[in-house]
């Protein structure tokens, strides 16, 4: 029995730390806030160095080969950072999607471009009915000679401006669940990006309109309903990873701030009203530290749990990062409040977290049924 | 990261599960706070921890020499699960167990540890702590309780209050003022009373659930000798902290809040409103889950605080949360097992309509008591805050 990070994940962790204060500091944060696209091309460059775009990635395909739970602790340094760009959603959405169900033949293009930093991918699954059911998947996929054309409008597609491809979720008959996965290359005929404008300037979400947009040869991947489950799983934890460290910056932030600032001729964080506050923050945060731990390990190990222990990991850090970042801008007082000051960059990521891939009353829905309530 | 047992480890739960199934007391001690007022209760509880002691199911992790057996964390969290999930009964020596012996096994002297330890063990000696006094509860540190040196003896005099078991308890582990004139922290010390030397009077409080659990405890001239100080004199803080440590860990323990979950979720899905399972009411529902999240994330915390501790990794801030966050895990459980039981919430165990014999009413009266046992919530926030952020004292 032996329950928590090895002694590699630890290192992966302090380097990942060390990294991100170095390349990724706010002000770096900020100009990735104020461009146009999104990200920032010099700290992608360092990324792609280190090896991170292909953790996941099988060997075959350039890849690390290592698991969910590694990642994890990559995530939570992203989130602690409010790293910007495609990150989460290329190398962990994106190429997991391919991992689980792209051929050979088309991982060695695609994924082993992801892996390598020489493409960005993104994923595509939700529609103006805001829904992960695959009963409302209403994009369709034809068939069209050996492949496969697409018709739809796709929403909240993270960073589809930079995305070389975007995995698209698109229904091949009537049939409630009858959906497939596609692999469509944004530079194809039909494919039209209009950019989203959205609260958290850390991420950039935009719609994604085929028209009888061609899927890539080879583009349709194995496991149709079965794999929006598993992308689900995938998605859950992926950002309840980000969630963790965001949570764990504000309240940094916020502790800081209160041994500086004064009231009352005295820090205010000799107050019982901030101590209570942030010592609630930290009885929140241990546990699900350790259920984010259990659920990427049980994605990797413990197959029949993963789903189950995905969803709780998920519903309870996006609870936190909510509550965690809003109490954090409270503790700062008026500061806190102004566009000068960085902990609305975690506030708002937070509000993307909350619901992207799920809210938190969804999951606990799932862990319901997965449980048989 | 693994989370398997070994073979050995898997083998051994399987012993204990099967000497729990055959041994644990099928009725009068089975359910934790019931039939204390019986005379012979004592007495059976007594023998229950001794024939689980003989078994070689307590305090498996204790130095050889006081009568453990030296094995890993493991083993005894093996136990501890097992215990649980056979529902046996309350351990009568558990403040022995889980507070004193562990500071005895860092504080005590060679000749303190062979005296007492042993018979913690078997339960031939029970404990109480004496802490708490009418007007120092969370400032603990302001206690009166005088303790004059005369010779060889310390001669006690003053007030404990809050004090469970101490109506069967053989002895007590106690904080007095040993110097009035030194810094409240300073003049502390941490001594073990005879609970049935002269000068001891016990008198019973009654709980708000109706059960006589804890006490007074008045000391008038009681003569302790001086070789009962644990620690140094007037260092009594820290040796009082280290069992503090102990208790909130052993009160914020995460077996008993999965035990419980289980036995709220059966429950519900028993029950009906307005014609259809309670389970289905989507609002319930939602609570259920997030209880069910909150309780497996205390038990990968535990994990995780287990395998540091064989990792040889000193505790941090993760385990100054475990009081907080399992005593009102516990009693959300329970508030959240009262609106599921709707109008038979209200009914007390007397009433033959009560369903499960009013566990749960009780349980959710009784869990409240240790959110403020062994420091409040408040106190707890107080300490993770101070201690474990470095936020500025306030006092």
């Amino acid at each position: 029995m032996d329950f928590g990070l090895s002694e590699e994940q630890q290192q992966l962790k302090t380097s990942a730390r060390e990294f991100l204060a170095g390349e990724c500091p706010t002000t770096e944060v900020r100009k990735a806030m104020a461009s146009d696209d999104g990200t920032l091309a010099a700290l992608y460059d360092g990324i792609a160095k280190l090896g991170w775009h292909g953790l996941m990635v099988p060997e075959q395909f350039g890849g690390a080969g290592l698991g969910m739970l590694d990642m994890t602790v990559l995530l939570e340094e992203a989130g602690w950072a409010a790293m910007p760009g495609p990150f989460l959603f290329s190398s962990v959405l994106a190429a997991g999607a391919l991992k689980l169900g792209g051929s050979d033949r088309l991982n060695a293009k695609f994924l082993a471009a992801v892996a390598e930093g020489t493409a960005t991918g993104s994923l595509a699954i939700v529609e103006s009915g805001d829904s992960l059911a695959a009963a409302d998947i209403a994009m369709t996929a034809k068939k069209d000679g050996a492949g496969w054309r697409l018709s739809g409008t796709k929403m909240f597609v993270p960073y589809a401006n930079l995305a070389d491809f975007v995995i698209v979720a698109a229904r091949t008959a009537s049939a409630s669940d009858a959906i497939g996965f596609f692999l469509v290359e944004t530079k194809s005929p039909g494919v039209r990006i209009k950019m989203m404008k959205n609260l958290d300037l850390t991420r950039r979400v935009a719609t994604l309109e085929l028209e009888g947009a061609a899927a890539a040869p080879d583009g349709e991947l194995k496991g149709g309903a079965a794999m929006l489950a598993r992308m689900i799983d995938i998605g859950a934890l992926a950002v309840a990873a980000d969630s963790l460290g965001g949570s764990e910056r504000a309240l940094e932030m916020a502790v800081d701030y209160s041994k500086v600032r004064e009231q009352f001729g005295k820090p205010i964080g000799s107050f019982q009203a901030l101590k209570h506050a942030a010592a609630e923050i930290v009885a929140d945060l241990e546990p699900a530290r350790a259920l984010l731990w259990y659920a990427a390990y049980a994605h990797d190990a413990v197959p029949a749990s993963a789903p189950r222990a995905a969803a709780m990991a998920k519903a309870r850090l996006s609870d936190i990062y909510s509550r965690t970042t809003d109490r954090a801008v409270l503790m700062h007082g008026g500061i806190g409040f102004t566009w000068e000051h960085d902990i609305h960059l975690w506030f708002k990521r937070a509000r993307f977290n909350e619901p992207y891939f799920g809210s938190p009353s969804y999951h606990r829905e799932r862990v319901a049924q997965l449980g048989g309530y | 990261m693994d989370l398997n047992f070994t073979p050995e480890e898997e083998k051994f739960r399987l012993e204990v599960r099967r000497f729990l199934d055959e041994n644990v007391p099928k009725s009068g001690l089975g359910n934790q706070r019931e039939g204390r007022e019986d005379k012979d209760w004592l007495a059976r509880a007594k023998a229950w921890q001794r024939k689980l002691y003989e078994a070689g199911y307590i305090a498996l992790a204790w130095p050889k020499e006081y009568g453990g057996q030296a094995m890993d964390p493991v083993r005894q969290s093996v136990v501890n699960d097992e215990i649980v999930r056979a529902r046996a009964p309350y351990l009568v020596g558990g403040s022995g167990l889980g507070m004193l012996g562990p500071t005895l096994i860092s504080w005590g002297t060679e000749e303190q540890r062979q005296r007492y330890l042993p018979k913690i063990l078997t339960g031939d000696e029970i404990w109480c702590q004496g802490y708490s006094e009418p007007g120092s509860g969370s400032d603990l540190a302001s206690l009166k309780t005088r303790a004059e040196i005369v010779g060889d003896e310390f001669v006690v005099n003053g007030q404990k209050v809050w004090t469970s078991g101490a109506q069967w308890a053989d002895w007590m582990f106690c904080l007095v003022r040993t110097d009035p004139e030194a810094p409240k922290h300073r003049g502390i010390s941490y001594i073990l009373i005879d609970m049935h030397a002269p000068g001891v009077t016990v008198r019973p409080l009654v709980q708000m659930t109706g059960d006589r659990g804890f006490n007074e405890v008045f000391f008038d001239n009681v003569r302790v000798p001086r070789k009962n100080l644990v620690g140094k004199l007037n260092e009594g803080w820290l040796v009082a902290n280290a069992t503090l440590f102990h208790e909130r860990n052993m009160l914020g323990a995460s077996s008993g809040s999965e035990q419980r979950f289980n036995r709220l979720l059966a429950l519900a899905k028993t029950l009906k409103r307005d014609g259809r399972p309670i389970t289905e009411d989507p609002v319930i529902r939602q609570r259920l889950v997030d209880l069910e999240i909150r309780v497996e994330a205390m038990r990968y915390h535990s994990m995780r605080q287990l395998t540091d501790q064989i990792r040889g990794k000193n505790p941090g801030i993760e385990a100054m949360i475990n009081k907080l966050v399992g005593t009102e895990l516990n009693h959300d459980l329970a508030t959240a097992a009262m609106e599921v039981m709707g109008d038979y919430s209200m009914l007390a165990r007397e009433d033959e309509q009560a369903l499960d014999h009013a566990f749960w009413p009780y349980e959710w009266m009784f869990s409240l008591g240790l959110v403020i046992g062994g420091g409040t919530s408040h106190i707890q926030k107080n300490i993770i805050a101070e201690r474990g952020l470095k936020m500025p004292k306030s006092r």
